[in-house]
């Protein structure tokens, strides 16, 4: 705690070096459940950005108030209430996700990602520290949803975002849309990550 | 002749890990042995079974009674997190050998989504007592199952030579991907 780390380091590390889903393959169920289409991905990202950002300010505010034998549930606490706001705000302002989400959008609260951060960082940490590692780590997963959100739906609809982009003589892989075609994209996405880390780090070496 | 189908589908149409892709944390982190996967698939079947009936009655009997349907997710994560808190000295107490067994595992499941999601969809459904019971008793089988048979591919996995990148994390989601494409086969089981 005493050397100085500048902040956009805690914001970039959560965007591909310490990647929640790529690197640390956490929060796994919403990111496979509701990728079968991009703007899924999007607002499930949005909404357990959300969450985390929210916990994260307040776990770090009161982390001297907080025992430390009860803090997971304190912290599970913190989490559900702001999981209740934002399954209300997306009932209440866009009906048709909050229905595609289904029961996921609840889930968000035993999502390993917000409970993991809040136990590493945001009960060590400042708030404003705190703040720029769950932005961080929000973003990174908002995006690794989008990117498996759109190959899914590229494959398995022939569209992006609701656009047709692939139209005349294309088969649309249904595979993709069902379950194992999450697992298997999110497990090629994950290889691939490794390997071009692997050969970032040995640029480095050389 | 209708709770025999919801324990089917709970446990093997629409197994929780394979087609609604819960609990996939200790899927992929518990799946190395068969011995500890079999461990933490009875501890999650034992919490699964308790929670079906304690969040039905709290449910039921608390939360439409009294119309506070917005505490669900607060009131249900609470009472998950202290049944398996119960459950542990429970079992601490009455059977040390069997603590020995389950222990490690107990404390990893109150964040493991699969008994979140449990509750919910049983809600989502409207299930009575029993059917509850015996969606919640049939989704930790269907859990156990998908666990077991994954920890027996990984066991052979380690003799064999798999890319660099891949290795972990990746190759177990593919594999996942495989064993869900082969559960699929079972959809025809039951029309719903």
């Amino acid at each position: 705690m005493t050397e100085k780390i500048p902040l956009y380091k805690d914001l970039l590390k959560g965007l591909w070096r310490e990647n929640p889903v790529l690197f640390q393959v956490l929060g796994m169920c919403p990111t496979l459940a509701v990728t079968t289409k991009a703007v899924f991905g999007l607002s499930m990202g949005m909404a357990t950005s959300f969450v985390l950002i929210s916990s994260s300010i307040i776990v770090s505010i009161f982390r001297c108030l907080i025992p430390n034998q009860v803090r997971i549930a304190t912290y599970t606490v913190i989490i559900a209430t702001f999981v209740t706001i934002a399954d209300l705000f997306l009932k209440a302002s866009f009906p048709d996700i909050s229905r595609s989400l289904g029961p996921y959008v609840p889930l968000i609260v035993v999502n390993c990602i917000i409970l993991g951060r809040a136990e590493a960082f945001a009960s060590k940490n400042n708030p404003a520290r705190a703040l720029f590692d769950a932005v961080g780590m929000g973003v990174g997963f908002t995006l690794s949803l989008i990117l498996l959100g759109t190959i899914r739906e590229l494959l398995g609809y022939g569209s992006i975002f609701g656009y047709e982009i692939l139209k005349n003589g294309f088969e649309p892989w249904v595979i993709m849309i069902l379950p194992p075609g999450a697992f298997i994209t999110l497990g090629l996405m994950v290889g691939l990550f490794n390997m071009i880390n692997k050969k970032s780090s040995k640029k480095k070496v050389c | 002749m209708e709770l025999i189908f919801i324990f089917l589908a709970a446990a093997i149409t629409n197994n929780f890990v394979l087609t609604y892709f819960l609990g996939i944390c200790p899927f992929i982190g518990v799946s190395n042995k068969i011995e500890s996967a079999i461990g933490m698939g009875l501890a999650v079947t034992f919490v699964m079974t308790l929670t079906s009936i304690v969040a039905w009655l709290i449910n039921t009997h608390l939360l439409i009674r009294f119309d506070l349907p917005f505490l669900e997710y607060v009131s249900f994560i609470l009472v998950i997190a202290s049944l398996v808190q119960i459950v542990e000295m429970f079992v601490r107490k009455v059977s040390p050998q069997l603590y020995r067994a389950l222990g490690i595992y107990l404390p990893l499941i109150t964040t493991n989504c699969a008994i979140l999601g449990l509750a919910l969809f049983m809600v989502l459904r409207g299930y009575d007592l029993i059917k509850s019971v015996v969606f919640g008793f049939g989704a930790g089988c269907g859990f156990t199952l998908a666990l077991v048979i994954m920890a027996g591919i990984r066991e052979e996995l380690e003799f064999a030579d798999i890319p660099e990148p891949l290795k972990g994390a990746g190759i177990t989601l593919i594999l996942a991907g495989l064993l869900a494409l082969a559960f699929m086969g079972f959809g025809g089981l039951i029309s719903s």
